[in-house]
This record gives structure tokens, C-alpha cells and sequence, in this order.
């Protein structure tokens, strides 16, 4: 026997698929509600670029660059522009965090546990509707980028793979900011804890300053840094400056070593995030 | 393969309890939030727990939706295990909380159909159904604002509109009016009573002994996460003694006199203090018109009286040793400042 309008049997896949959906398209159409965050959520990286190209930008000199062009400040913003694409997307983790804090905090979260619906798939729909606000924020930038002197130099197949490569590492981070965001007590530390990783994570990498300006034990970190390996992929696939080569494996098979890490965060962090959620209660 | 049992209201009842559940333990660390509760809810009717704040109301509920795994014990909702039998424990109930869950930058609506679609139910349905609860919640003109610019009211019938999405049988109600305003409070009220009419079962959380009053058939008092009494609102009342008269004299001087003049009216020893004067009555009202002629023939003259039931604050002073909305001893302040405290 079967209830009114339930829809028929589905494997446990089609229902989960299914419920991501429903979950992203909500979260989505619940984002473009908030037109102000929308708005600083765009402009942030806008100003990024801006602050990099016109206050650092002939400060930063690129290692490995044709002799003479040195201090060459087009040089600087066309190195600059895939840093902030990859610090960028990097901050899509933080939405996740404090939108999981929050649905958390308001009950939500306890609503969808007690319905028959597949489990994960709040947190499927969410970091994936998290990673594919990105593409709005990333069509931004490119054009703030345009205006300041970066350009696509190695095709369009390339610069597509480069874009597909941030998407990745974005929805790679959502799963992290899902686990922090559902680990937080409230989401007054959901705002803060959301963020606080992210900055040293950026910055400890060669997403603004060639790797080799660091000090030595730095370096190691900033080598191994999945956001280094994430810039440096790009830079090679925009066809933009890199500077000096380096020894470390990890940014000589930069796309590789993305790939790698954007797979092993998510088997770890994706089945860590869903235990918590199985267990989540309202704070 | 597992059958699927229906979450409609025509559904046939296989067993006698909608709602049963023995000898539930909650420990969290070191606080044993739930002590043993035994409980049971007839099917169609309407049970209300109740208890002050920390007795452990939600907890058991938690335990019911299947939200939270007890320490110990067993409960069956609809005739499944919360615990083996989970997805078909929810698509059975309705769940409202303390709490307005819903999306406030999605409208209405959009409300409805999300959680309709999670509930794996039809299109055509979900968007049938939803007209039918925002008419009926009175919700039709705010359908396509968003959430956050209704009111405190119109977002718990909002919120128990999509809990009641895919025609639960079994409702749980986590102090549905927990922060509402009066008037929201008794339109909560006749929502779930026109409900309950309609043949769903609920269990009903309520720090609101007017509220158990109001709504439920039977009420099951807990405190410190055990259950000390239950039975209907009647009964409790009984349990702690039934009617009173209570008499207010226009002078002290005529206390004696009026003992001497009710002896042959009331049923027990009468208490007095200064122009106050109470005593036990079997009888109900007539006994009011026999001691207004018998205060009478003595001159006695009276400023008020009433034949006065006990309420249920009473009832849970006397079970409890403390009122029913005070705070628990260990937390001596019983400060009043909103009611967003939980557990």
C-alpha cells in the first residue's frame, strides 16, 4: 500500500541525487534573497585585486621573468590574478560553515533528520551549492582581472580546465568548512572559526609572493600547500608568469598534486562531516 | 524487500499505540536526562507531556523522532523501532520543535515544496497540498514573501504546515507555543484541535499547564526525567484533592460564626486566616447556593465566594515541591527574560 502522491521506489542513489538537488536548489535560490551578502561576497575579492595590483603590485618582484621587466607592474597583476582565484574560492568554505551553523542554530537541521530523506544529502546540496556559486563569483573576478591587465594566454581549453580545476578545489573546501561549521557551538564562532583557517592557508602559499621569498621551513609548508599547487596549475594553464622553478614535486605536477589533495580532503573530511551531521544537535 | 507503509491518514491502524515507549534512559556524560520514562499515546488522541524546563520533555521526544539514540529502553512509533526502523518512523510523524525550522529567505511556499520534495512526494501533490495548508493556516496571502517577514504566529503555522506536509497519523509537538503571543497561542490552539478532530494523534510538550488543560486527553507529568503522575486533567486535579470553597468575609469577627453556619455544608476541616475562610466540598456548584443561604440565615456577610477547582499549578506544586514554570532548584534564579533557555 501506498500513501497519496508518494513517488515510487528509487535506489538509495536516485534519492540521494534527487535530494541534493532539492537542497542546492534551495540554498541557491535562498542566496540570491540576500542581495547585500551577495554583494560583499563579490566585491571582496574585487578590492583583493585592486589592493595587490595597484599598492603591491611593482613591490613584488617575479622571480624568473625576461630580465629588464622586473618591477613591471602588468607582469605583477597577471601573476597576482590566479592568487586571488585560488584564495577566493578558498573562502567558499566559510559559507558553508556559517550556513550549517546556522540552519543548525534554527532547527533546521533537527527538521531534516526526522524526514525519510537521504541523510548526506544536505551536505552534498549544500557544499555543492556553495561550489557552484563560485562560477558567479570567479566570472566577476575575471572581469575585474581584465580590466587590470590579466589575460588568458594558453587557449581556451586550457583556461576551461583552469576553471574547472578552482571549481574542484571549492567544492573540495566546502566539505572542510561543512565539518566546522556543524562542529561549532553557535554561529557567532561559526563567523570567526569559518574564517580563521583560511587566511594563514592563503597566505602561507605562493598565491601573492614567489615561494622562494619565504624563509626555508616556510617553504616546505607553502610546498606542500594544496592552494600552491592549485595557483601554480593555473598560472600554467592561463599561460600567466610562475616564477622561478622550483625542486618541490608537488608544484612541478601542480595539477596532479591538486587533484590528489582535492580527493583526499574530501574522503576524509566528506565521511567525517556526515558523522557529525548524523549525530548534530541543536545547540 | 521492506514494505512501505503508508504515512496517510488512511492509514489502517495495526497497532493499538501510536506511540510507546518503556523504560527510556538518556544519559548525557555524567547527567541522566531521562530516567526510565514509560509512555504511551492512543491512536487519535492527544497526549501532553508535561514538565518545567531540564525535566526532560524534548529529550524524549528527540528520542521518539528518532534524533537522538536513548542509553537504554525501547519505543515504537506507528508500530516501527526508532531505532531499527528509523526511515519508517519518519514517514510517519510530523515534527514541529521549539523553534520556527523553516528557511526564512524562502517563501512560504517554497517552504512547503522543499520539504514536500524531501518527503519523496509527488509534484502535483506537493503543490495541491501546500494550497490546501496555507489556506488553512491562513497563510494564503503571505504564500510567495519570504519567511522572514512573517510574524512570530504565522512561522509556527508555517512551520507546522510542512510538518504536516505528507498527512502525518502521529504529530509531535515540542512546545508549539513556546514565545508566542496570546492571540497566536490560542490559534495555534484551534489549529491543532481542528487537527486532532481530524483524527491525528499527538504528543503535545508543554511547560503551559493551561495548555495541557486546553489540548490534551491525558497528561503525563515528568520531572528530572521521570514520570510522577499521570492521568486525565481531572484526575491529577483529584489526586491533590478535589473542589475548595473559598470565602473572603467582609470582617474578621465573623470567621467563627461562619464555621458554625457552613458545618453541615462542607465536607472537611475549614481553615481560616483573618477575614479568609476555605474549606474541602463534595457536590459542585449546588454546594455554593446552600452556603450562601446558610451564611445568610447566620448574617453573615461575604465580599467574594467560589467553589474553586485546582489547577494544575497546583497539582505539580504539590507533586513536585515546585511550581511548574519555576527554574530547577540548582538554578536559584528564576529569571523571566524570554524563554529561549531550552534544556
Amino acid at each position: 500500500m501506498s500513501a497519496p502522491g508518494v513517488q515510487s521506489r528509487r535506489p538509495v542513489l536516485g534519492w540521494t541525487i534527487h535530494d541534493s538537488l532539492i537542497i542546492a536548489r534551495s540554498t541557491i535560490t535562498a542566496s540570491f534573497r540576500i542581495p547585500e551578502a551577495l554583494f560583499f561576497q563579490l566585491i571582496q575579492p574585487v578590492i583583493f585585486v585592486l589592493l595587490f595590483a595597484f599598492v603591491f603590485g611593482g613591490a613584488i618582484p617575479i622571480p624568473g621573468a625576461e630580465p629588464g621587466s622586473e618591477g613591471d607592474p602588468s607582469l605583477y597583476r597577471e601573476y597576482l590574478m590566479p592568487g586571488i582565484f585560488g584564495q577566493t574560492v578558498a573562502f567558499a568554505a566559510a559559507a558553508s560553515t556559517v550556513g550549517l551553523a546556522e540552519a543548525m542554530q534554527r532547527g533546521i537541521i533537527d527538521r531534516y533528520r526526522a524526514l525519510p530523506m537521504s541523510q548526506p544529502a544536505v551536505l552534498i546540496g549544500n557544499t555543492f551549492a556553495n561550489a557552484l556559486r563560485q562560477v558567479l563569483v570567479l566570472t566577476v573576478l575575471s572581469i575585474t582581472g581584465y580590466i587590470v591587465g590579466w589575460r588568458i594566454n594558453d587557449g581556451i581549453v586550457n583556461a576551461i580546465l583552469a576553471y574547472l580545476l578552482l571549481l574542484l578545489f571549492a567544492y573540495t573546501v566546502t566539505w572542510v568548512g561543512a565539518y566546522v561549521g556543524l562542529s561549532v557551538p553557535n554561529t557567532e564562532t561559526a563567523n570567526t572559526a569559518g574564517l580563521i583557517w583560511i587566511f594563514p592557508l592563503t597566505f602561507l602559499s605562493n598565491a601573492f609572493v614567489p615561494i622562494t621569498a619565504l624563509p626555508t621551513w616556510l617553504q616546505y609548508f607553502a610546498a606542500f600547500n594544496p592552494i600552491s599547487a592549485l595557483v601554480q596549475a593555473t598560472r600554467e594553464l592561463f599561460g600567466n608568469p610562475t616564477g622561478a622553478p622550483t625542486d618541490y614535486w608537488t608544484l612541478n605536477n601542480a595539477a596532479l598534486y591538486t587533484v590528489i589533495s582535492c580527493v583526499v580532503i574530501i574522503a576524509i573530511f566528506a565521511p567525517l562531516a556526515v558523522r557529525k551531521y548524523r549525530t548534530a544537535a541543536r545547540k | 524487500m521492506r514494505r512501505k507503509e503508508s504515512p496517510g491518514v488512511t492509514f489502517v491502524p495495526v497497532t493499538e499505540y501510536a506511540v510507546q515507549a518503556e523504560g527510556l534512559v538518556k544519559e548525557f556524560g555524567d547527567v541522566k536526562a531521562l530516567n526510565g520514562i514509560d509512555l504511551v499515546v492512543p491512536r487519535g488522541k492527544v497526549v501532553g507531556l508535561l514538565g518545567p524546563n531540564g525535566s526532560g520533555k524534548t529529550t524524549t521526544v528527540r528520542i521518539l523522532a528518532t534524533l537522538l539514540k536513548a542509553t537504554s529502553g525501547s519505543a515504537q512509533v506507528n508500530g516501527f523501532d526508532v531505532q531499527r526502523q528509523a526511515d519508517d518512523v519518519r514517514r510517519s510523524i510530523g515534527l514541529t520543535g521549539q523553534y520556527a525550522a523553516v528557511d526564512e529567505f524562502l517563501t512560504g511556499r517554497e517552504n512547503l515544496t522543499m520539504f514536500g520534495g524531501l518527503f519523496h512526494l509527488e509534484k502535483n501533490y506537493v503543490a495541491s497540498r501546500s494550497d490546501e495548508l496555507l489556506h488553512k493556516f491562513d497563510l494564503a496571502d503571505a504564500a510567495d514573501r519570504p519567511a522572514k517577514t512573517y510574524s512570530g504566529g504565522m512561522r509556527r503555522r508555517l512551520d507546522l504546515a510542512a510538518s504536516l506536509i505528507a498527512k502525518p497519523g502521529i504529530l509531535f509537538l515540542d512546545e508549539p507555543t513556546t514565545g508566542l503571543d496570546p492571540r497566536s497561542r490560542i490559534g495555534l490552539w484551534d489549529v491543532i484541535s481542528e487537527l486532532v478532530s481530524e483524527g491525528t494523534t499527538v504528543l503535545l510538550t508543554t511547560q503551559y499547564l493551561d495548555e495541557a488543560d486546553q489540548l490534551a486527553d491525558d497528561i503525563v507529568v515528568i520531572d528530572q526525567g521521570q514520570v510522577i503522575a499521570h492521568g486525565t486533567s481531572s484526575e491529577l486535579k483529584d489526586q491533590i484533592g478535589g473542589d475548595r470553597i473559598e470565602i473572603t468575609l467582609d470582617d474578621e469577627q465573623s470567621a467563627a460564626r461562619a464555621i458554625d453556619a457552613l458545618s453541615g455544608v462542607v465536607s472537611g476541616e475549614p481553615t481560616t486566616e483573618g477575614a479568609h475562610y476555605s474549606a474541602p466540598v463534595a457536590g459542585g456548584s449546588s454546594v455554593l447556593i446552600d452556603a450562601v443561604r446558610a451564611l445568610d440565615a447566620r448574617n453573615v456577610s461575604v465580599a467574594d465566594i467560589a467553589v474553586r477547582r485546582p489547577t494544575l499549578d497546583d497539582v505539580f506544586l504539590a507533586m513536585t515541591g515546585h511550581g511548574a514554570e519555576d527554574q530547577q532548584p540548582e538554578r536559584p534564579e528564576p529569571s523571566r527574560r524570554g524563554r529561549r533557555g531550552g534544556r
